[in-house]
Protein backbone atom coordinates (compact mmCIF):
# COMPACT_ATOMS: atom_id res chain seq x y z
CA UNK A 1 0.00 0.00 0.00
CA UNK A 2 1.19 3.30 -0.74
CA UNK A 3 1.54 6.08 0.68
CA UNK A 4 -0.60 8.33 -1.26
CA UNK A 5 -3.01 6.41 -3.52
CA UNK A 6 -4.70 8.68 -6.47
CA UNK A 7 -7.40 6.52 -7.72
CA UNK A 8 -9.13 7.79 -10.87
CA UNK A 9 -9.03 11.40 -10.09
CA UNK A 10 -11.23 13.72 -12.12
CA UNK A 11 -11.63 17.06 -11.92
CA UNK A 12 -13.59 19.39 -14.26
CA UNK A 13 -14.37 22.88 -14.46
CA UNK A 14 -17.46 23.00 -15.59
CA UNK A 15 -17.20 21.70 -19.08
CA UNK A 16 -13.49 21.32 -18.96
CA UNK A 17 -11.98 18.16 -17.93
CA UNK A 18 -8.44 19.34 -16.37
CA UNK A 19 -7.77 16.19 -14.90
CA UNK A 20 -9.23 13.09 -16.13
CA UNK A 21 -9.02 9.37 -14.99
CA UNK A 22 -5.65 9.68 -13.26
CA UNK A 23 -4.08 7.04 -11.36
CA UNK A 24 -1.01 6.79 -9.51
CA UNK A 25 0.98 6.32 -6.13
CA UNK A 26 3.46 7.71 -4.26
CA UNK A 27 5.70 4.77 -2.18
CA UNK A 28 7.14 5.52 1.37
CA UNK A 29 10.64 7.11 0.77
CA UNK A 30 10.23 8.02 -3.35
CA UNK A 31 10.52 10.66 -5.40
CA UNK A 32 7.71 10.39 -7.77
CA UNK A 33 8.35 13.39 -10.52
CA UNK A 34 4.70 14.25 -12.52
CA UNK A 35 5.38 15.54 -15.67
CA UNK A 36 3.34 17.14 -18.91
CA UNK A 37 3.60 20.10 -21.11
CA UNK A 38 1.84 23.24 -19.72
CA UNK A 39 -2.30 23.24 -19.02
CA UNK A 40 -2.05 19.24 -18.64
CA UNK A 41 -3.36 19.67 -15.25
CA UNK A 42 -0.05 19.17 -12.97
CA UNK A 43 -0.92 21.40 -10.39
CA UNK A 44 -4.34 20.83 -10.40
CA UNK A 45 -3.98 17.56 -9.27
CA UNK A 46 -1.90 19.13 -6.61
CA UNK A 47 -5.02 21.04 -5.52
CA UNK A 48 -6.94 18.42 -5.39
CA UNK A 49 -4.62 16.68 -3.38
CA UNK A 50 -4.43 19.29 -0.64
CA UNK A 51 -8.24 20.19 -1.09
CA UNK A 52 -8.02 23.55 -2.53
CA UNK A 53 -10.54 22.16 -5.12
CA UNK A 54 -13.12 19.70 -4.77
CA UNK A 55 -12.58 16.54 -6.42
CA UNK A 56 -15.51 15.99 -8.80
CA UNK A 57 -14.52 12.05 -9.02
CA UNK A 58 -12.44 9.72 -7.88
CA UNK A 59 -10.80 9.04 -4.65
CA UNK A 60 -7.14 10.32 -3.00
CA UNK A 61 -5.99 8.14 -0.34
CA UNK A 62 -3.48 9.11 2.44
CA UNK A 63 -1.84 6.26 4.33
CA UNK A 64 -4.71 4.65 3.63
CA UNK A 65 -7.47 6.74 4.56
CA UNK A 66 -9.51 9.02 1.91
CA UNK A 67 -9.29 12.32 2.38
CA UNK A 68 -11.87 14.17 -0.02
CA UNK A 69 -13.93 16.64 1.73
CA UNK A 70 -11.40 17.44 4.74
CA UNK A 71 -10.24 21.01 4.48
CA UNK A 72 -7.02 22.08 3.34
CA UNK A 73 -5.57 23.12 7.20
CA UNK A 74 -6.23 19.57 8.24
CA UNK A 75 -4.32 18.03 5.15
CA UNK A 76 -1.52 19.87 6.13
CA UNK A 77 -2.00 18.43 10.14
CA UNK A 78 -2.29 14.69 8.88
CA UNK A 79 1.13 14.91 6.63
CA UNK A 80 0.95 16.74 3.46
CA UNK A 81 3.26 19.46 2.98
CA UNK A 82 2.82 21.56 -0.53
CA UNK A 83 4.66 24.52 -2.18
CA UNK A 84 3.10 26.89 -5.01
CA UNK A 85 4.11 27.24 -8.41
CA UNK A 86 3.27 30.72 -7.88
CA UNK A 87 5.40 31.63 -4.20
CA UNK A 88 3.48 32.92 -2.08
CA UNK A 89 5.78 34.19 0.82
CA UNK A 90 4.18 35.65 4.16
CA UNK A 91 5.42 39.12 2.14
CA UNK A 92 6.00 41.64 5.49
CA UNK A 93 7.03 38.75 7.65
CA UNK A 94 10.69 37.94 7.98
CA UNK A 95 12.03 34.37 6.71
CA UNK A 96 12.29 33.80 10.13
CA UNK A 97 8.64 34.74 11.04
CA UNK A 98 7.15 32.95 8.02
CA UNK A 99 8.62 29.19 8.64
CA UNK A 100 7.82 29.98 12.41
CA UNK A 101 4.56 30.41 11.78
CA UNK A 102 4.25 26.95 10.00
CA UNK A 103 5.62 25.05 12.34
CA UNK A 104 3.30 26.30 14.75
CA UNK A 105 1.55 23.01 13.16
CA UNK A 106 3.35 20.67 15.22
CA UNK A 107 4.43 22.51 18.06
CA UNK A 108 2.71 25.15 20.77
CA UNK A 109 5.09 27.43 22.11
CA UNK A 110 6.96 29.86 20.86
CA UNK A 111 10.20 28.87 21.75
CA UNK A 112 9.73 25.08 20.15
CA UNK A 113 8.52 26.77 16.96
CA UNK A 114 11.19 29.30 16.71
CA UNK A 115 13.78 26.54 17.58
CA UNK A 116 12.40 24.46 14.86
CA UNK A 117 11.77 27.23 12.26
CA UNK A 118 15.89 27.76 12.91
CA UNK A 119 16.38 23.77 12.34
CA UNK A 120 14.93 23.84 8.77
CA UNK A 121 16.33 27.22 7.97
CA UNK A 122 19.54 26.08 8.52
CA UNK A 123 18.48 22.53 6.37
CA UNK A 124 17.82 24.59 3.85
CA UNK A 125 20.75 27.18 3.51
CA UNK A 126 18.11 30.32 4.48
CA UNK A 127 19.82 30.70 8.15
CA UNK A 128 21.90 33.59 7.31
CA UNK A 129 18.85 34.94 5.73
CA UNK A 130 16.39 35.12 8.80
CA UNK A 131 15.87 38.59 9.74
CA UNK A 132 15.34 39.72 5.94
CA UNK A 133 11.47 40.46 4.88
CA UNK A 134 10.30 37.28 2.81
CA UNK A 135 9.42 40.19 -0.33
CA UNK A 136 13.45 41.39 -0.46
CA UNK A 137 14.51 37.57 -1.57
CA UNK A 138 15.27 36.99 -5.19
CA UNK A 139 13.35 33.93 -6.61
CA UNK A 140 15.88 31.11 -5.83
CA UNK A 141 15.16 32.54 -1.72
CA UNK A 142 11.88 33.21 -2.21
CA UNK A 143 11.59 29.05 -3.49
CA UNK A 144 13.84 27.39 -0.59
CA UNK A 145 11.57 29.56 1.66
CA UNK A 146 8.89 27.74 0.45
CA UNK A 147 10.19 24.49 0.56
CA UNK A 148 11.37 25.42 4.38
CA UNK A 149 7.74 27.04 5.15
CA UNK A 150 5.96 23.56 4.41
CA UNK A 151 9.21 21.46 5.82
CA UNK A 152 8.34 23.00 9.37
CA UNK A 153 4.78 21.67 9.27
CA UNK A 154 6.90 17.89 9.10
CA UNK A 155 5.21 16.29 6.71
CA UNK A 156 5.35 12.45 5.60
CA UNK A 157 4.82 13.78 1.72
CA UNK A 158 5.79 17.42 0.36
CA UNK A 159 4.18 18.16 -2.63
CA UNK A 160 6.67 20.39 -4.48
CA UNK A 161 5.05 22.52 -7.78
CA UNK A 162 8.08 23.57 -9.94
CA UNK A 163 10.41 24.53 -6.98
CA UNK A 164 12.95 24.67 -9.62
CA UNK A 165 11.38 26.93 -12.69
CA UNK A 166 13.72 30.43 -12.70
CA UNK A 167 16.42 29.50 -11.17
CA UNK A 168 20.35 29.54 -12.74
CA UNK A 169 22.41 26.73 -13.21
CA UNK A 170 24.37 26.35 -9.62
CA UNK A 171 21.23 27.64 -8.00
CA UNK A 172 19.55 24.55 -9.64
CA UNK A 173 21.94 22.09 -8.51
CA UNK A 174 21.65 23.31 -4.83
CA UNK A 175 17.82 23.11 -5.71
CA UNK A 176 18.53 19.28 -6.70
CA UNK A 177 20.71 18.42 -3.47
CA UNK A 178 17.96 20.09 -0.76
CA UNK A 179 15.32 17.78 -2.34
CA UNK A 180 18.13 15.01 -2.53
CA UNK A 181 18.87 15.78 1.21
CA UNK A 182 14.85 15.93 2.13
CA UNK A 183 14.28 12.50 0.69
CA UNK A 184 17.12 11.26 2.88
CA UNK A 185 15.25 12.29 5.65
CA UNK A 186 12.34 10.02 5.11
CA UNK A 187 9.88 12.66 3.61
CA UNK A 188 8.30 11.10 -0.20
CA UNK A 189 8.12 13.35 -2.68
CA UNK A 190 5.78 14.21 -5.27
CA UNK A 191 7.04 17.20 -7.60
CA UNK A 192 5.77 18.79 -10.39
CA UNK A 193 8.75 19.61 -13.05
CA UNK A 194 9.45 21.52 -16.04
CA UNK A 195 13.51 20.99 -15.99
CA UNK A 196 14.09 17.89 -17.11
CA UNK A 197 17.67 18.15 -15.52
CA UNK A 198 16.07 17.95 -12.27
CA UNK A 199 13.14 15.86 -12.73
CA UNK A 200 15.44 12.90 -14.53
CA UNK A 201 18.42 12.72 -12.06
CA UNK A 202 16.06 12.65 -8.77
CA UNK A 203 12.84 10.77 -9.56
CA UNK A 204 12.62 7.39 -9.03
CA UNK A 205 9.54 6.92 -11.27
CA UNK A 206 7.65 9.70 -13.15
CA UNK A 207 3.78 10.01 -14.12
CA UNK A 208 3.48 11.71 -17.25
CA UNK A 209 0.01 13.32 -18.29
CA UNK A 210 -1.59 15.63 -20.81
CA UNK A 211 -4.45 17.27 -21.39
CA UNK A 212 -5.61 15.66 -18.29
CA UNK A 213 -4.89 11.80 -18.87
CA UNK A 214 -2.41 9.62 -18.58
CA UNK A 215 -0.17 9.07 -21.32
CA UNK A 216 3.55 6.63 -19.79
CA UNK A 217 4.33 5.69 -16.23
CA UNK A 218 7.97 4.53 -15.29
CA UNK A 219 11.31 5.22 -14.65
CA UNK A 220 12.61 8.11 -16.47
CA UNK A 221 14.76 6.55 -18.78
CA UNK A 222 11.25 4.65 -19.88
CA UNK A 223 9.18 7.62 -20.25
CA UNK A 224 12.19 9.48 -21.87
CA UNK A 225 11.76 7.39 -24.47
CA UNK A 226 8.10 7.02 -24.47
CA UNK A 227 6.48 7.72 -28.05
CA UNK A 228 3.52 9.35 -26.30
CA UNK A 229 5.70 11.85 -23.87
CA UNK A 230 7.63 12.57 -26.85
CA UNK A 231 4.75 13.63 -29.24
CA UNK A 232 3.30 15.40 -26.40
CA UNK A 233 6.32 17.60 -25.80
CA UNK A 234 7.85 17.97 -29.14
CA UNK A 235 5.41 16.97 -31.96
CA UNK A 236 4.38 14.06 -34.06
CA UNK A 237 7.57 14.20 -36.52
CA UNK A 238 10.21 13.54 -33.30
CA UNK A 239 7.58 10.96 -31.86
CA UNK A 240 7.89 9.17 -35.57
CA UNK A 241 11.53 9.98 -36.40
CA UNK B 1 15.01 49.76 28.93
CA UNK B 2 14.45 52.81 27.50
CA UNK B 3 11.19 52.45 25.92
CA UNK B 4 10.12 50.57 29.02
CA UNK B 5 10.89 54.01 31.29
CA UNK B 6 9.57 55.90 28.81
CA UNK B 7 6.28 54.06 28.95
CA UNK B 8 5.76 53.71 33.03
CA UNK B 9 6.84 58.06 33.13
CA UNK B 10 3.85 58.02 30.48
CA UNK B 11 2.04 55.71 32.98
CA UNK B 12 2.34 57.73 35.77
CA UNK B 13 1.96 60.89 34.27
CA UNK B 14 -1.93 59.42 32.82
CA UNK B 15 -2.56 58.57 36.85
CA UNK B 16 -2.06 61.68 38.12
CA UNK B 17 -3.06 64.18 35.33
CA UNK B 18 -7.05 64.34 36.69
CA UNK B 19 -5.24 65.33 40.07
CA UNK B 20 -3.39 67.86 38.64
CA UNK B 21 -6.04 69.36 35.83
CA UNK B 22 -8.98 69.65 37.40
CA UNK B 23 -10.70 70.94 34.71
CA UNK B 24 -13.15 68.53 33.88
CA UNK B 25 -13.64 69.19 30.17
CA UNK B 26 -10.05 68.45 29.79
CA UNK B 27 -10.86 65.35 32.13
CA UNK B 28 -13.71 64.77 29.71
CA UNK B 29 -11.37 64.43 26.76
CA UNK B 30 -8.95 62.62 27.16
CA UNK B 31 -11.56 59.94 28.84
CA UNK B 32 -13.18 59.63 25.20
CA UNK B 33 -9.53 59.14 24.71
CA UNK B 34 -8.89 56.53 26.34
CA UNK B 35 -12.32 55.10 25.10
CA UNK B 36 -11.41 55.38 21.37
CA UNK B 37 -8.02 53.88 21.69
CA UNK B 38 -9.82 50.83 23.00
CA UNK B 39 -11.74 50.78 20.05
CA UNK B 40 -8.90 51.88 17.46
CA UNK B 41 -7.10 48.79 19.10
CA UNK B 42 -9.90 46.12 18.34
CA UNK B 43 -10.36 47.66 14.90
CA UNK B 44 -6.53 46.99 14.69
CA UNK B 45 -6.58 43.70 15.65
CA UNK B 46 -8.88 42.78 13.08
CA UNK B 47 -8.32 44.77 10.37
CA UNK B 48 -4.44 45.38 10.93
CA UNK B 49 -3.26 42.40 11.82
CA UNK B 50 -5.65 39.87 10.39
CA UNK B 51 -6.15 42.00 7.39
CA UNK B 52 -10.00 41.80 7.84
CA UNK B 53 -10.90 45.39 7.06
CA UNK B 54 -13.95 46.18 8.98
CA UNK B 55 -16.29 49.03 8.32
CA UNK B 56 -18.82 47.75 10.75
CA UNK B 57 -17.47 48.33 14.23
CA UNK B 58 -20.21 50.19 15.33
CA UNK B 59 -22.39 47.19 15.02
CA UNK B 60 -19.80 46.20 18.38
CA UNK B 61 -19.69 49.27 19.84
CA UNK B 62 -23.95 49.84 19.50
CA UNK B 63 -24.44 46.46 21.23
CA UNK B 64 -22.35 46.68 23.70
CA UNK B 65 -23.91 50.26 24.35
CA UNK B 66 -27.50 49.29 24.23
CA UNK B 67 -27.32 45.74 26.27
CA UNK B 68 -25.63 47.95 28.99
CA UNK B 69 -29.19 50.25 28.60
CA UNK B 70 -31.34 47.85 28.20
CA UNK B 71 -29.96 45.78 31.14
CA UNK B 72 -30.27 49.14 33.20
CA UNK B 73 -33.97 50.34 32.21
CA UNK B 74 -35.10 46.97 31.73
CA UNK B 75 -33.74 44.96 33.87
CA UNK B 76 -32.69 46.92 36.62
CA UNK B 77 -29.50 45.55 36.70
CA UNK B 78 -26.56 47.69 37.05
CA UNK B 79 -24.88 49.43 33.90
CA UNK B 80 -21.59 48.36 35.79
CA UNK B 81 -21.96 44.68 34.98
CA UNK B 82 -23.40 45.83 31.64
CA UNK B 83 -20.05 46.32 30.57
CA UNK B 84 -19.52 42.85 30.66
CA UNK B 85 -22.64 41.82 29.12
CA UNK B 86 -22.42 44.39 26.92
CA UNK B 87 -18.52 42.69 25.84
CA UNK B 88 -20.51 39.34 26.17
CA UNK B 89 -23.62 40.17 23.73
CA UNK B 90 -20.80 42.06 21.35
CA UNK B 91 -19.04 38.76 20.72
CA UNK B 92 -22.22 36.54 20.65
CA UNK B 93 -23.09 39.38 17.20
CA UNK B 94 -19.51 39.09 16.34
CA UNK B 95 -19.99 35.26 16.14
CA UNK B 96 -22.73 36.28 13.45
CA UNK B 97 -21.17 38.48 11.93
CA UNK B 98 -18.11 36.45 11.49
CA UNK B 99 -20.32 33.29 10.47
CA UNK B 100 -22.26 35.43 7.52
CA UNK B 101 -19.49 37.72 6.35
CA UNK B 102 -16.53 35.77 6.72
CA UNK B 103 -17.65 33.76 3.46
CA UNK B 104 -16.19 36.99 1.60
CA UNK B 105 -12.69 38.45 1.02
CA UNK B 106 -10.88 41.10 0.90
CA UNK B 107 -12.65 44.32 0.07
CA UNK B 108 -15.93 42.00 -0.35
CA UNK B 109 -15.61 41.21 3.70
CA UNK B 110 -15.35 44.87 4.02
CA UNK B 111 -18.84 46.10 2.06
CA UNK B 112 -20.40 43.25 4.40
CA UNK B 113 -19.68 44.79 7.65
CA UNK B 114 -20.66 48.09 6.28
CA UNK B 115 -24.14 46.68 5.57
CA UNK B 116 -24.22 44.85 8.31
CA UNK B 117 -23.49 48.19 10.13
CA UNK B 118 -26.61 49.89 8.44
CA UNK B 119 -28.31 46.82 8.93
CA UNK B 120 -28.28 46.77 12.82
CA UNK B 121 -28.65 50.99 13.04
CA UNK B 122 -32.14 50.22 11.50
CA UNK B 123 -33.19 47.43 13.28
CA UNK B 124 -32.27 49.92 16.70
CA UNK B 125 -34.30 52.42 15.27
CA UNK B 126 -37.77 50.35 14.63
CA UNK B 127 -37.77 48.17 17.48
CA UNK B 128 -38.64 50.31 19.74
CA UNK B 129 -40.07 47.75 22.29
CA UNK B 130 -36.42 47.26 22.89
CA UNK B 131 -34.54 49.80 22.28
CA UNK B 132 -37.10 53.04 22.17
CA UNK B 133 -36.21 53.83 18.65
CA UNK B 134 -35.23 57.36 18.28
CA UNK B 135 -36.35 58.31 21.44
CA UNK B 136 -32.97 56.56 22.91
CA UNK B 137 -31.93 54.78 26.46
CA UNK B 138 -31.49 57.28 29.04
CA UNK B 139 -29.96 56.22 32.40
CA UNK B 140 -28.68 58.44 35.47
CA UNK B 141 -24.97 58.30 35.72
CA UNK B 142 -23.61 56.32 38.95
CA UNK B 143 -20.83 58.48 39.72
CA UNK B 144 -20.85 62.24 39.74
CA UNK B 145 -17.03 63.27 39.61
CA UNK B 146 -15.15 62.30 36.50
CA UNK B 147 -12.65 60.86 38.35
CA UNK B 148 -14.04 57.21 38.64
CA UNK B 149 -14.52 57.39 34.86
CA UNK B 150 -11.44 58.10 33.94
CA UNK B 151 -9.31 55.65 36.13
CA UNK B 152 -12.11 52.54 34.64
CA UNK B 153 -11.28 54.06 30.91
CA UNK B 154 -7.98 54.07 31.80
CA UNK B 155 -7.53 50.60 32.68
CA UNK B 156 -10.29 49.17 29.92
CA UNK B 157 -7.41 50.91 27.66
CA UNK B 158 -4.24 49.51 29.16
CA UNK B 159 -5.90 46.22 29.91
CA UNK B 160 -6.88 46.07 26.02
CA UNK B 161 -3.33 47.14 24.89
CA UNK B 162 -1.94 44.46 26.53
CA UNK B 163 -4.33 41.62 25.76
CA UNK B 164 -3.78 42.67 22.27
CA UNK B 165 -0.04 42.71 23.04
CA UNK B 166 0.23 39.03 24.39
CA UNK B 167 -1.90 37.56 21.92
CA UNK B 168 0.68 39.31 18.98
CA UNK B 169 3.78 37.68 20.72
CA UNK B 170 1.61 34.12 20.85
CA UNK B 171 0.74 31.52 18.18
CA UNK B 172 -2.27 32.91 17.45
CA UNK B 173 -0.29 36.36 16.31
CA UNK B 174 1.52 34.95 14.10
CA UNK B 175 -1.24 32.75 12.48
CA UNK B 176 -3.38 36.02 12.05
CA UNK B 177 -0.87 38.03 10.80
CA UNK B 178 -0.06 34.92 8.13
CA UNK B 179 -3.62 35.05 7.46
CA UNK B 180 -3.43 38.92 6.31
CA UNK B 181 -0.68 38.17 4.14
CA UNK B 182 -2.00 35.22 2.45
CA UNK B 183 -4.87 33.33 3.21
CA UNK B 184 -4.38 30.55 0.28
CA UNK B 185 -0.53 29.85 1.54
CA UNK B 186 -1.75 29.96 5.39
CA UNK B 187 -4.49 27.67 4.80
CA UNK B 188 -1.64 24.72 3.42
CA UNK B 189 0.58 25.59 6.34
CA UNK B 190 -2.27 23.78 8.46
CA UNK B 191 -3.78 27.53 9.84
CA UNK B 192 -7.66 26.86 9.81
CA UNK B 193 -8.15 30.62 8.64
CA UNK B 194 -11.87 30.64 9.28
CA UNK B 195 -11.15 29.75 13.11
CA UNK B 196 -8.42 32.37 13.41
CA UNK B 197 -10.73 34.91 11.62
CA UNK B 198 -13.16 34.45 14.37
CA UNK B 199 -11.50 34.39 17.23
CA UNK B 200 -9.82 37.88 15.76
CA UNK B 201 -13.01 39.11 15.19
CA UNK B 202 -14.14 37.71 18.63
CA UNK B 203 -11.74 39.29 20.91
CA UNK B 204 -12.39 42.77 18.77
CA UNK B 205 -15.83 42.84 19.34
CA UNK B 206 -15.52 41.83 22.88
CA UNK B 207 -13.34 45.22 23.64
CA UNK B 208 -15.58 47.53 20.79
CA UNK B 209 -18.42 46.21 22.97
CA UNK B 210 -17.06 47.13 26.42
CA UNK B 211 -16.13 50.65 25.08
CA UNK B 212 -19.73 50.63 23.70
CA UNK B 213 -21.22 49.48 27.34
CA UNK B 214 -18.68 52.35 29.17
CA UNK B 215 -19.78 55.06 26.56
CA UNK B 216 -23.40 54.31 27.94
CA UNK B 217 -22.79 54.14 31.65
CA UNK B 218 -20.17 57.40 31.37
CA UNK B 219 -22.67 59.67 28.74
CA UNK B 220 -25.97 58.12 30.28
CA UNK B 221 -27.85 58.57 27.21
CA UNK B 222 -27.58 56.74 23.56
CA UNK B 223 -29.43 57.03 20.71
CA UNK B 224 -29.44 54.65 17.40
CA UNK B 225 -27.83 57.20 15.13
CA UNK B 226 -24.68 58.52 18.50
CA UNK B 227 -24.09 54.32 18.78
CA UNK B 228 -24.57 52.49 15.31
CA UNK B 229 -23.43 56.09 13.59
CA UNK B 230 -20.88 54.68 10.53
CA UNK B 231 -19.69 58.32 10.28
CA UNK B 232 -18.85 58.84 14.11
CA UNK B 233 -17.82 55.24 15.44
CA UNK B 234 -17.20 53.02 12.35
CA UNK B 235 -15.37 55.67 9.95
CA UNK B 236 -13.78 56.86 13.38
CA UNK B 237 -12.60 53.75 14.30
CA UNK B 238 -10.18 53.23 10.70
CA UNK B 239 -9.37 56.77 11.13
CA UNK B 240 -8.01 56.13 13.95
CA UNK B 241 -5.74 53.21 13.23
CA UNK B 242 -5.07 54.61 9.78
CA UNK B 243 -3.55 57.37 11.04
CA UNK B 244 -1.97 56.12 14.45
CA UNK B 245 -0.68 53.02 12.44
CA UNK B 246 -2.07 50.32 11.17
CA UNK B 247 -0.66 46.24 12.36
CA UNK B 248 1.56 48.35 15.48
CA UNK B 249 0.56 48.22 18.81
CA UNK B 250 1.18 52.13 19.83
CA UNK B 251 -0.53 53.00 16.53
CA UNK B 252 -3.98 53.48 17.45
CA UNK B 253 -3.65 54.85 20.62
CA UNK B 254 -1.40 57.60 19.04
CA UNK B 255 -4.36 58.30 16.50
CA UNK B 256 -7.15 58.14 19.18
CA UNK B 257 -5.22 61.31 20.28
CA UNK B 258 -4.67 62.89 17.09
CA UNK B 259 -7.74 62.55 15.63
CA UNK B 260 -9.92 63.29 19.10
CA UNK B 261 -8.23 66.05 19.77
CA UNK B 262 -8.65 67.31 15.81
CA UNK B 263 -12.14 66.46 16.05
CA UNK B 264 -12.42 68.79 19.58
CA UNK B 265 -10.35 71.80 17.95
CA UNK B 266 -12.51 71.78 15.41
CA UNK B 267 -15.96 70.69 17.38
CA UNK B 268 -14.76 73.85 19.51
CA UNK B 269 -13.68 76.69 16.60
CA UNK B 270 -10.33 76.12 18.45
CA UNK B 271 -11.62 76.30 21.56
CA UNK B 272 -13.72 79.16 21.01
CA UNK B 273 -10.57 81.60 19.15
CA UNK B 274 -11.82 80.92 15.40
CA UNK B 275 -15.29 82.22 13.98
CA UNK B 276 -17.66 79.68 14.64
CA UNK B 277 -17.66 78.53 10.93
CA UNK B 278 -14.16 76.76 11.40
CA UNK B 279 -16.46 74.09 13.39
CA UNK B 280 -17.92 72.98 10.16
CA UNK B 281 -14.84 72.48 8.51
CA UNK B 282 -13.81 69.59 10.51
CA UNK B 283 -15.15 66.53 8.07
CA UNK B 284 -12.88 68.50 5.45
CA UNK B 285 -9.92 68.24 7.58
CA UNK B 286 -10.59 65.06 8.75
CA UNK B 287 -10.55 64.30 4.78
CA UNK B 288 -7.31 65.96 4.11
CA UNK B 289 -5.51 64.42 6.85
CA UNK B 290 -6.63 60.74 5.43
CA UNK B 291 -5.04 62.14 2.14
CA UNK B 292 -1.77 63.62 4.04
CA UNK B 293 -1.48 60.49 5.88
CA UNK B 294 -2.16 57.80 2.66
CA UNK B 295 0.67 59.91 0.45
CA UNK B 296 3.36 60.65 2.98
CA UNK B 297 2.77 58.59 6.04
CA UNK B 298 1.02 54.87 4.50
CA UNK B 299 2.22 52.98 7.81
CA UNK B 300 0.72 56.04 9.90
CA UNK B 301 2.28 57.85 12.67
CA UNK B 302 3.84 55.35 14.68
CA UNK B 303 4.97 52.59 11.29
CA UNK B 304 6.38 55.81 9.83
CA UNK B 305 7.93 56.73 13.03
CA UNK B 306 11.47 56.81 11.20
CA UNK B 307 10.78 58.68 8.49
CA UNK B 308 9.36 61.30 11.12
CA UNK B 309 12.27 61.70 12.98
CA UNK B 310 14.02 62.02 9.76
CA UNK B 311 12.10 64.68 7.83
CA UNK B 312 10.80 66.88 10.81
CA UNK B 313 13.71 66.23 13.62
CA UNK B 314 15.97 66.08 11.24
CA UNK B 315 17.61 63.66 12.48
CA UNK B 316 19.52 60.36 11.17
CA UNK B 317 17.98 57.26 10.79
CA UNK B 318 18.53 54.65 13.07
CA UNK B 319 19.81 52.10 12.04
CA UNK B 320 17.38 48.98 11.61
Amino acid sequence: MGLLEVKNLTKAFGGLLAVNDVSFHVEEGEIVGLIGPNGSGKTTTFNCINQFFPVTSGDILFKGKSIIGLKTHKICHLGIGRTFQVVKPLARMTVLENVTASAFCRVNTIKEAKDEALRVLEFCNLADQNDKLAKSLPIAGRKRLEIARSLATKPNLLLLDEVAAGLNPGELDEAIDLIKKIRDNGISILIVEHIMKVIMTISDRIHAINFGQTIAEGIPQEVANNQAVIEAYLGEQHAQG
Amino acid sequence: MKKHIFLIILGILFLIFPLVIRSSYYQHLVIIIFMWVVIGSSWNLLAGYTGQVSFGHAIFFGVGAYTAGIFATKLGISAWWGMMFGGFFSMLVGLFVGWVCFRLRGPYFALATLAGGEIIRLIATNWESLTEGMMGILIIQTFKSKLSYYYISFVLAISCIYVIHLIMKSKWGYYFVSIREDEDAASSLGINTTLYKNISLLVSSFFTGMAGAFYMNYMAFIDPEVVFSLHYISIMAILVGIVGGVATIWGPAVGAFVMVGLQETFRSSFFGLAPKWISQAHALVFGLLVIFVIMFLANGIVGDWGKIKQHVFRMKPSSS
